[in-house]
């Protein structure tokens, strides 16, 4: 089992999240992740995927969605050889001054940045790889995390074209 | 250009695509598009349920190999279609569904009769439309059939709603359409062809797995063709049934949970399997785990993701099953590859064969009782015109006749294989008739399965599409009851219907023939009266309740762990 994105380019109309999502409940397929956005072309959508699995599951995975009529292409993206960031936002128990400077610190050594203060919590967003999210997520924990939002995974392949 | 609504777009694309019937029925949703039926030369079929409506449009599907269409308004018109359309989705049967919608903008308003049939059908169609303009019908209309009828076939929704019907707008007819995210022509991989057959050529104990694709792609000829310049033996999934004539000598029959003994036993023998049009369903193939283990497996699908979904090949063909074997037959040729019929005593692999076959056909026991479904079946059989096509319902009814009933001419038989759906087989063989009128189209049923479309009498008699019902009745649900009988000891529940109807009545009420036939010569003389009938004739044949259908894989076990007989 390993961590594999997977990239679909998909018409951009109504119901086709629907169709892929609704495909992977009934072929019982786990993922990870789904992030779905628009691309350098207007009519067309990009859905970006990461599973945790093995070779031949993800191959019957990109087959089936290769399958599904409003799915255009459908890519496997390297971990190596691509590009890939998730957002976090995560609003943490921040109530003293201490606190406050100890988040911000770290929030400085992961590149993020503090977005929101209140006179109770601190919110941060953190940009990388998911495990680089998980790391930080895993070092602020214990000053009490209030609420969390991930995107999901964003990728394109490195270099001019794919495949 | 003239303007025109969406509901005359609608009929107009559909008298473009070729459409001789449409099997539905009307209500508040559709009523733009009935009123455009009035005047068109589609013949219009009505039905008694839409289920039957759809399975009717399966039924012409199959036997015409092209799409059949089918009609129901809104809410629960479209609901009753659904398990016609899973039936047709899972057997990839091409049918094209239209359902009226409520008006735009009462959509998710939770509107009288409203209902979301584009998301009930998401994972039972190819593909659903529901056109927001009426300029987009006819375009939508081209699409669907393409997609429907095109590389792996399969059922696609329109769903039209109200307004969109009314309204009228300029309308362009396209000549062909294009569907980006969809390439259903996939040419063959010469090179996989060439590696397939070394393999064929190498193994010693080649067996063929023929499945529905041979039907669907209408690979008759080739089938046989490569079979005979080889010499393999031929088994079928159920699906397959009848793709090669089963009175071959290669021929073995289905394999699977109520296959042939030796085409269940001599495929766990074989060295190689070439799978043919085939997706080694569960029902076929037993445990995926155990079957094929040891032996090497040539592949040819036309759906990309068959190819490994239930089982890994060593060569996988992506392909149209005909394209492919012609390309395959070609190949041979210019090798100077033909074995012949001498090849039944030199290969000792064939030699095995015959014996294996031999032997099991011998030990077959049938029921004690005069009239059986074995006996009945034989008789059928011997009186039918080999060009009859044949479909069943399903249960016990269904599994006799996979064993008993040879289906000769290929092509002319098929069932409910995939989704099981009792009641499928009558409205089925009258969508048949309707696509072949010329030809005798039996149902072979069982009661409680008749019992569920019976109502379809009206449409059979009323159209003048007549069938022959060929009801092995035992006067219960005759194939629960045998997993009752042989694996919840004897604690029969849910399963007796106490002869109830009188099927010879039910028959005479519709003004269709019922007839009873209690011996082996009233059976022949009701076949014969059923064949010289234009009504649909009801042939109600009571056999033992405690008949079993053997031989049985058992549900969860292994094809090695077929029993033969009680
Ligand atoms: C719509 C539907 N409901 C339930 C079943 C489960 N089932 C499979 S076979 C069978 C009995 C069929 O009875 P009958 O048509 O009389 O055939 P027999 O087995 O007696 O020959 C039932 C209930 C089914 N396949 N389809
Ligand atoms: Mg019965």
């Amino acid at each position: 089992m390993t961590w594999r994105i997977i990239s679909a380019l998909v018409e951009n109309k109504p119901g086709v999240l629907f169709r892929v999502s609704n495909m992977f409940r009934a072929r019982g397929f786990n993922i990870e992740s789904l992030s779905v956005g628009p691309t350098e072309e207007q009519d067309l959508s990009r859905i970006t995927i990461t599973i945790n699995s093995d070779e031949h599951t993800t191959e019957q995975l990109v087959k089936q969605l290769r399958k599904i009529i409003d799915v255009v292409d459908v890519i496997r993206l390297p971990l190596d050889n691509s590009v890939y960031r998730e957002l976090a936002l995560i609003k943490l128990k921040a109530e003293d001054p201490t606190t406050r400077l100890e988040i911000t610190n770290l929030v400085n050594v992961f590149r993020g940045k503090v977005v929101d203060i209140s006179k109770r919590s601190m919110m941060v967003e953190i940009t990388g790889t998911p495990d680089k999210i998980d790391a930080f997520k895993a070092l602020v924990e214990h000053y009490g995390i209030i609420q969390l939002a991930r995107t999901g995974v964003c990728a394109l392949p490195r270099g001019v074209v794919h495949e | 250009m003239v303007e025109i609504s969406g509901a005359k777009a609608l009929v107009q694309a559909l008298e473009r695509e070729g459409v001789e019937a449409i099997f539905g029925m009307p209500g508040g949703a559709n009523l733009p598009i009935y009123d455009e039926l009035y005047s068109s030369s589609i013949r219009h079929i009505l039905v008694r349920h839409e289920q039957s409506a759809a399975h009717m449009a399966d039924g012409y599907a199959r036997i015409k190999r092209k799409a059949g269409v089918c009609f129901a308004t809104s809410g629960p018109g479209a609901t009753n279609l659904v398990t016609g359309i899973a039936t047709a989705y899972m057997d990839s049967s091409p049918i094209i569904a239209v359902t009226g919608q409520v008006p735009r903008a009462m959509i998710g308003k939770d509107a009288f009769q409203e209902c979301d049939i584009v998301g009930i059908c998401a994972s039972i169609t190819k593909y659903c439309f529901q056109p927001m303009h009426p300029r987009e019908v006819p375009e939508v209309v081209k699409k669907a059939f393409y997609i429907a009828e095109s590389g792996r076939p399969g059922p696609v929704l329109i769903d039209v709603p109200k307004d969109v019907q009314q309204e009228s707008a300029e309308m362009v007819f396209p000549e062909i359409v294009k569907v980006r995210g969809y390439s259903p022509h996939i040419e063959p991989d010469v090179a996989q062809v060439s590696r397939a057959i070394d393999l064929l050529l190498n193994a010693e104990r080649p067996i063929i797995m023929a499945g529905g694709g041979v039907h669907i792609s209408g690979a008759f000829a080739e089938l046989q063709a490569l079979a005979e310049m080889l010499m393999i033996p031929v088994v079928t999934t159920f699906k397959g049934k009848g793709v090669f004539p089963e009175n071959h000598p290669l021929s073995l029959g289905p394999i699977g949970m109520h296959g042939h003994a030796e085409a269940n036993k001599l495929v766990t023998e074989a060295d190689l399997l070439f799978a043919i049009g085939s997706r080694f369903s569960d029902r076929s193939v037993g445990r995926f785990d155990e079957f094929g283990r040891d032996m090497k497996i040539v592949h040819i699908d036309i759906d990309p993701a068959e190819i490994g979904k239930n089982k890994q090949a060593d060569v996988g063909i992506v392909g149209d099953v005909k394209v492919s074997l012609r390309i395959m037959l070609k190949m041979l040729a210019s090798r100077m590859i033909r074995k012949g019929e001498g090849e039944w005593e030199s290969n000792q692999w064939l030699r095995h064969v015959r014996e294996v076959r031999e032997y099991y056909r011998s030990i077959i026991k049938d029921h004690p009782r005069e009239v059986t479904a074995m006996k009945a079946l034989k008789k059928l059989r011997e009186l039918l015109p080999a060009d009859a096509i044949v479909t069943t319902e399903v249960g016990q009814c269904q599994m006799w006749t996979s064993l008993h009933f040879d289906v000769i001419s290929p092509g002319t038989f098929f069932s409910s294989t995939g989704l099981g759906t009792m009641g499928f087989g009558f409205p089925a063989s009258i969508g048949a008739k309707v696509a072949r009128p010329d030809v005798p189209v039996v149902d072979i049923a069982g009661d409680g399965s008749f019992n569920m479309t019976e109502n379809s009498l009206a449409v059979s008699v009323l159209e003048n599409i007549p069938v022959i019902v060929f009801l092995l009745n035992n006067y219960s649900l005759g194939m629960v009851a045998q997993w009752q009988r042989l694996f919840y000891n004897r604690r029969m529940i849910g399963v007796d219907l106490k002869g109830m109807p009188d099927f010879v009545k039910v028959a005479e009420a519709y003004g269709a023939q019922g007839i009873r036939a209690e011996s082996m010569d009233e059976l022949d003389k009701a076949i014969r009266r059923a064949l010289s009938s234009d009504v649909a004739t009801v042939i109600d044949i009571p056999i033992d309740p405690e008949e079993n259908v053997f031989p049985f894989m058992p549900p969860g076990k292994g094809l090695k762990d077929t029993i033969v007989a009680a």
